[in-house]
């Protein structure tokens, strides 16, 4: 058994804590992804987690509590995005690339000021990748409040929000408030990538808003069904990538562990590829009973 | 200083030939992750010794095939999403293994234009004319598979492989760019002043110019501002391209309103293949 579970695993307080923040923030951004994912706004998911770093920056800069500028800063690049944005696809890109080119300015600015400063080493470093490892108690609480808010509003939402993503003009037909709608899914996914990637990175906040949704979306075309899959998935590989990470201390002699984001995102990029092995996909596509009407092919 | 303004023109020039193929097809997700990817591949030439630049070019091709070939099924914007978040990870990854000094990092992230070597300037004019000659032969038949695919298919132009070609070309405009103006910035660059370009013009060649004045314009405010201030580059370069893009879209507002009042149907249509 300790071949697998390095000795200490189970009784180690930061083990239990990334644990459950990575299970907490696994569910939330697999709920909010299958969305993203069947919207084809990958590219806002992942911009909205650079911009809440740009905004992580500036509270720490101005020495405030980071989680209002991680969250301030999602909420106000997705209105934003959501202000520019224009109903194809190809400008919707745009406005989210202009969103995010300033916001990586203001980022630069932030962390230079802040390091120039304050003289705290390795504060850019921690504010863009972030690690699981290092979660202190407040945010754990702060974390399951807003995550909790967070699938409110998706479970609000979530009926009129499934048919504008299947068709806008069928939703708009049948009396949906389309951009209210929209509005609101925005406001969930800038909290959802904004507190992940306070919590575990920019890098992870994509990989597990993204990743696990592709995955469940590839097998079944039910949202209810997606939803527990891309869950199943994502914190199946938040808690493998734990384990690997807290083995691969003892891989080298010099101790220097491999980070965690390292192995979850690769799980979740294996497990991507795989779906797309010939096997797997005439085994998915046998059992798809389409009541869903993805684009098949994207919106490009 | 001399080394900056030269090594800044040559970067501008590109980003903005490139960056309005980018804006033209839609890419700007790919555009966003291929430099992220370049900046793994440093991490990772500087933890085994090599030249930066080899992993900048090798990392941001893998990127590109990547995206390309696995893009082909299924969504584009999801693959690309794990493509760039695997780099990511490598970077991370490498990173770990390092103890490289943080502003290395800082300045491979946000450019470091100021501190540009005289046998720099060579290896990055190198790929930027190999840049140029490229988008010079894909010329026709990228627009053509970018404004109207399906007369583009008919006419032999296979999508697919110019999907490839284009983002094999936005990888070797990243990694020429990158050490200059950051993995991050390089792609403000290739959108901001394209956009706002296309805002201006419908004909093609005309874009491409005008996109390139303006990004030179921004890149050369960036420089001189960013010298007297002592502030990073990256925000102004960003700055910059965001205000010059809401100045296109504000224009295309003005043009509109002034075409309602005078009833002439020529507002900005889709852009006229040449």
């Amino acid at each position: 058994m300790h071949w697998v579970f390095e000795s200490g695993f189970f009784s180690s307080h930061p083990v239990h804590v990334a644990l459950f923040v990575g299970s907490v923030v696994a569910v939330v951004s697999a709920v909010v992804g299958v969305f993203t994912v069947m919207r084809g706004q990958s590219f806002a998911g992942h911009s909205l987690a650079d911009v809440s770093t740009a905004g992580g920056s500036g509270a720490f800069l101005f020495n405030i509590n980071p989680l209002f500028g991680f969250v301030l800063g999602g909420v106000f690049g997705a209105g934003a995005m959501e202000m520019m944005g224009v109903r194809r696809a190809r400008g919707r890109d745009l406005a989210t690339g202009i969103v995010l080119g300033a916001a990586i300015g203001l980022a630069a600015l932030f962390l230079y000021l802040g390091a120039t400063r304050s003289s705290t080493t390795g504060a850019s470093q921690q504010i863009l990748f972030g690690s699981i490892f290092e979660i202190d108690g407040s945010t754990v609480a702060i974390v399951t409040v807003f995550s909790v808010i967070c699938l409110g509003i998706m479970a609000v939402v979530q009926r009129p929000l499934l048919l504008s993503s299947v068709s806008t003009d069928m939703a708009a037909a049948r009396g949906v408030p389309v951009r209210v709608v929209g509005l609101l899914y925005m406001l969930a996914l800038a909290l959802a990538v904004g507190l992940s990637s306070l919590a575990i990175g920019a890098i992870l906040s994509t990989a597990l808003l993204i990743g696990p949704a592709a995955v469940a979306l590839r097998f079944t075309k039910r949202i209810g069904r997606a939803i527990v899959a891309a869950c199943l998935t994502g914190v199946g590989s938040v808690v493998l990538g734990v384990l690997l990470a807290y083995d691969s201390y003892d891989w080298n002699s010099r101790h220097a562990a491999w980070p965690v984001s390292f192995f979850i995102v690769v799980i979740i990029f294996f497990a991507y590829l795989a779906t797309e092995l010939p096997f797997v996909r005439t085994a998915a596509t046998r059992r798809r009973d389409v009541d869903l009407a993805v684009p098949a092919d994207g919106y490009r | 200083m001399t080394n900056a303004w030269v090594v800044a023109t040559i970067v501008a020039v590109i980003a903005g030939v490139v960056g309005f193929f980018v804006v033209l097809r839609g890419s700007a997700f790919p555009a966003h992750a291929i430099p992220n990817g370049a900046f793994a591949g440093a991490a990772g030439a500087s933890l085994i010794g090599v030249n930066t630049l080899f992993g900048l070019g090798l990392f941001s091709v893998l990127a590109a095939l990547g995206i390309g070939a696995l893009g082909r099924r299924g969504r584009h914007d999801v693959v690309t999403a794990l493509a760039l978040v695997v780099m990511l990870a490598l970077g991370a990854f490498f990173l770990s293994q390092t103890t490289e000094y943080e502003p290395e990092i800082f300045s491979l992230l946000f450019g470091e234009v100021l501190g540009i070597a005289s046998n720099e300037i060579l290896p990055v004019a190198g790929l930027g004319v190999a840049c140029l000659a490229a988008v010079a032969v894909l010329y026709r038949p990228l627009i053509l598979s970018s404004v109207v695919p399906d007369i583009g298919e008919a006419k032999g132009v296979r999508g697919q492989r110019m999907e490839m070609a284009f983002l094999v070309v936005v990888a070797l405009a990243t990694t020429m760019t990158v050490p200059v103006v950051g993995a991050l910035l390089i792609f403000s660059l290739m959108i901001g002043p394209p956009a706002a370009a296309r805002s201006f013009t419908n004909k093609p060649p005309v874009a491409i110019l005008l996109s390139v004045g303006i990004a030179l314009a921004t890149v050369w405010a960036s420089i001189a501002i960013s010298f007297v201030t002592d502030w990073p580059i990256g925000f102004f370069v960003g700055t910059l391209s965001a205000l010059s893009y809401l100045v296109g879209r504000g224009w295309v507002a003005w043009r509109r309103t002034g075409v309602a009042r005078t009833v002439r149907p020529d507002s900005p249509g889709p852009l006229t293949a040449c």
